[in-house]
């Protein structure tokens, strides 16, 4: 179940709910203030309006006490505000142990992202997978430009800073796929750059890595067999990286488990056989700016390459 | 320098060197040749304006550009590459072209003239720094029509996207070297405002009785100085990383992308408040005026105005709570920037206040103004949400942020630029702007903005992030991204009634009189349009109002302002 409404005011992670606590606490504090300032100005602008024949008023040169008192509440206020805030500092991002080992590693790249399991070996791209009420340190890298991994309802956004590397806590309450979105200006394709956040319990999350660390069968016969062939010779794999073949570029996403994706392109698209002979036909029409170049396929090649990568579960 | 400051404040004696040629026909006579060649602060005032309209017209096409791409899921209208350009121009040209000129154009026109002088202290360094904005400006925009297109790194040109391996043409160089020239004029303005502002004052206009907007633009001149030249050279560095290899910014070859973030920052949140505190100014001076009562609490907002200009070098890193910084310095910076609320709260109820009790005259002018006051608190309470550290860890670089800070630079300082635009409209031409139109013009832009602006928060909650050239469909998305597309034409034609009133008003707006608003500041003090030597004489200065204790001998400003 994909859940369309991605807001941090519907998390479902402790730490995503301790943020929300802290803005509602924040809204509260702000609407108020907005009601004294506005439903003062109403008043005034309707007592104190001018009316014909009206001389000049009392000239008010200021007041020494109410001065210090609306110089004094807000920061009251704003003590109180900032005490919580950091108290959610603690809640919502508590500093890891500093030898502790990162479950996941996601490295950003114009506009995808590459995600590793260290401890499994399990490498995709563009969708993380996280077993229910499990919370896991992220490592966060950038191939290239700053990105932002972000998924308003699972945990703080973070950056990935070439050079200088993040982490963050990720955790879900409840099963289902939890949308997000790169979070930094990072170029002609940023709009383009989702992330989806698989939770799933954690029998089906180990059933999964199982599946992924699985080498596919390299097809011997049919459309499937050409398909493999043209991946080989038509330079696909001087970028991509199938685990079984000698395809192992690192430049753009590893296609081990391609056929396994929800989407194509970062999110641009559904993975469905016509979309992905969509995207190899025409990339750049499909995400235009994208790094892989059109490829200059004939139908019938794409619709090989279809067969095989669709075949890569 | 000094020679020079004295040479023109013989003691007491204004005296200020008059130009070889006399200047009073000015107006009708010279031609283009004379406006080109003026040092005349109010001619540069007036061109400062004429070349932000412009330039506001400009990037208000840009902005309507991408409401067309934005109107509906997965848009088409505009090429990824198109939109980037757009929104990157769209931003630079507002904040360097437009807001910053604009209230530095109104400093220009109105300073010397609230001051009781007869001109900036530095004729031509105005003249300077005014063609250095014109042509930074073109120079900047000259990059459309090379082979790269505009530069398309966003306005604060996040290393290392801005260097060369991520932004290999010419755009990111015509950003940089453009910014330098009008930053280079900016510096310049700054340094000859606080020396006018100094040194020129009329007799008996002690620092205590210095009208509040000069006072804004005082604090705003040290700002810009120490801001700006943070910039300046941050764009020196930019350029050398692009063109001599000098790899500040690389990670991957040694520098820092956070270097750039730090220094962008260290000048582009004092920037937030040299774009905003000129607009307090105009706001101290409009709200008394019509509400006929002198500001409440002077030495507070001019102390808050300090406040401000010295926490606002304090705040920068709340730019950067994503980066990775660490709790400590998110807390110390979330503190910082929490702590400068209090001295713009401090502001809001001042002006509050000083409507307590008054006789107000709702005027166009007073209308934008009252508006203000509401948009700019909503403006600012969405700021300390983003102080509040955690909530910027959820809000940054999403639609949030971008209906903040344009309920800040939009619904708080164009507002206030409109309420002074309206107010010494008549002071500069000598005509009053049409109240009739005035009135269509404020209705159409309160609704336009609002309607374009608020659903912004709501898009941003919902998960949208800025600066994406489109969207999936997902749920409110469309729905809402239209509303904000049909406030942004609303908010269009709002501009066009304005520039409407302006023309017919020029031809036949009623005669202003000197004073029309029976206001008390020194630049009503002398006729509509002024001479080229400002005044024939300058009344004498015994108080904050001299206008005031002119027309009401009796009632003299009293307390502590008699003799300041």
């Amino acid at each position: 179940m994909i859940n369309l409404i991605s807001s941090p005011f519907n998390p479902s992670s402790p730490q995503a709910s301790s943020i929300t606590n802290l803005f509602y606490v924040a809204l509260v504090i702000s609407a108020l203030i907005f009601i004294i300032v506005t439903g003062s100005l109403i008043y005034i602008m309707v007592r104190y309006r001018s009316r014909p024949g009206d001389g000049e008023p009392k000239q008010v040169l200021g007041g020494k006490g109410i001065e210090i008192a609306w110089t004094v509440v807000p920061l009251l206020i704003l003590t109180f505000l900032f005490a919580y805030t950091v108290y959610t500092m603690q809640k919502a991002d508590p500093s890891p142990d500093p030898y502790q080992q990162p479950d996941i590693l996601v490295i950003g790249h114009q506009w995808w992202w590459e995600v590793h399991y260290p401890k499994s070996g399990v490498v995709t791209a563009n969708e993380v997978h996280l077993p229910v009420g499990k919370r896991f340190l992220v490592l966060l890298k950038s191939a290239d430009v700053i990105h932002d991994f972000w998924v308003p309802q699972l945990a703080r956004k973070m950056d990935t800073v070439p050079g200088h590397p993040n982490t963050i806590w990720l955790e879900a309450d409840k099963a289902g796929i939890y949308l997000g979105a790169c979070s930094e200006y990072c170029g002609t394709q940023h709009a383009w750059m989702r992330i989806r956040v698989v939770a799933q319990p954690q029998a089906d999350f180990d059933e999964w890595q199982q599946e992924q660390l699985r080498v596919p069968a390299t097809p011997t016969v049919g459309e499937e067999a050409r398909g493999a062939q043209i991946f080989q010779e038509r330079t696909c794999a001087n970028c991509h990286a199938i685990a079984g073949t000698i395809a192992n570029g690192r430049i753009g996403p590893d296609l081990t488990h391609i056929g396994d994706r929800q989407t194509i392109g970062a999110g641009v698209i559904e993975n469905t056989p016509s979309n992905l002979a969509k995207w190899l036909a025409n990339t750049q029409s499909v995400k235009p700016g994208s790094l892989m170049p059109d490829m200059r396929l004939s139908d019938s090649e794409v619709n090989a390459l279809v067969a095989y990568l669709e075949g890569l579960k | 320098m000094s020679d020079e400051i004295r040479s023109v404040t013989g003691g007491d004696e204004l005296v200020v060197p008059e130009p070889t040629e006399t200047t009073s026909a000015i107006w009708e006579s010279e031609g283009l040749f004379g406006w080109v060649s003026s040092v005349d602060h109010k001619q540069i005032g007036i061109m400062y304006l004429i070349v932000t309209l412009f330039f506001f017209i400009v990037g208000g096409i840009e902005s309507l550009l991408m409401r067309i791409q934005l109107a509906q899921p997965n848009g088409t209208f505009l090429s990824p590459e198109a939109y980037n350009q757009i929104f990157t121009m769209h931003g630079t040209t507002m904040i360097f072209l437009v807001v910053m000129p604009v209230l530095i154009g109104f400093a220009n026109y109105l300073v010397p003239l609230m001051i009781g002088a007869r001109d900036m202290a530095f004729p031509r360094l105005n003249a300077l720094s005014l063609w250095l904005l014109v042509f930074g400006g073109l120079f900047l925009y000259f990059s459309f029509l090379t082979q790269g297109g505009a530069p398309a790194a966003g306005w604060f040109s996040y290393a290392p996207l801005s260097e060369k391996p991520y932004s290999s043409l010419t755009g990111m160089d015509y950003w940089a070297i453009g910014l330098l020239i009008t930053g280079i004029g900016t510096v310049a303005t700054a340094v000859n405002l606080i020396v006018t502002i100094v040194a020129l004052r009329a007799p008996g206009l002690t620092m205590r009785r210095l009208p509040l907007f000069v006072w804004m633009v005082l604090v705003n001149s040290f700002l810009i100085i120490f801001a700006l030249s943070i910039l300046n050279a941050s764009l020196v560095m930019i350029l050398a990383d692009r063109f001599l290899n000098a790899r500040f910014f690389t990670p991957a070859s040694g520098g820092s992308a956070i270097l750039w973030q730090h220094l962008f920052w260290g000048f582009g949140h004092p920037e937030v408040y040299i774009m905003v505190l000129p607009a307090f100014g105009i706001m101290s001076e409009v709200i008394p005026v019509f509400s006929r009562k002198p500001i409440f609490g002077y030495e507070f907002v001019a102390g808050s105005t300090v406040a401000i200009g010295l926490l606002s070098f304090g705040v920068w890193a709340h730019h950067m709570f994503t980066t990775g910084m660490g709790h400590t310095l998110d807390g110390a910076f979330g503190a910082a920037s929490m702590l400068i609320a209090v001295p713009t709260g401090v502001k809001v109820f001042n002006w509050t206040a000083t409507m307590w009790g008054g006789s107000i005259r709702f005027t166009t002018s007073m209308l934008f103004a009252i508006a203000f006051l509401v948009q700019f608190t909503v403006g600012g309470l969405s700021g300390v949400h983003f102080a509040a550290v955690p909530i910027d860890w959820q809000t940054t670089d999403t639609y949030y942020v971008v209906a903040h800070f344009h309920y800040v630079l939009f619904g708080g300082t164009a507002f206030g630029i409109m309420a002074g635009a309206y107010y010494w409209f008549p002071k500069i031409t000598g005509r009053m702007l049409s109240e009739g139109w005035g009135k269509v013009n404020f209705w159409l832009m309160l609704i336009g903005f609002n309607l374009t602006f608020f659903v912004q928060h709501i898009l941003g909650l919902i998960g949208m992030p800025r600066r994406v050239y489109t969207y999936p469909n997902l749920p409110y998305w469309g729905i809402l991204n239209l509303v904000s597309t049909v406030g942004a034409f609303i908010l269009a034609l709002s501009v066009i009634v304005f520039i409407w009133n302006v023309i017919i008003s020029l031809r036949r707006g009623k005669p202003a009189g000197n004073n029309p608003w029976d206001a008390w500041t020194l630049e009503w003090a002398t006729t509509s349009p002024p001479p080229a030597h400002n005044f024939d004489s300058v009344p004498p200065v015994r108080g904050r109002r001299p206008l005031w204790d002119l027309s009401h001998p009796d009632e003299a400003d009293k307390g502590g302002l008699a003799d300041g």
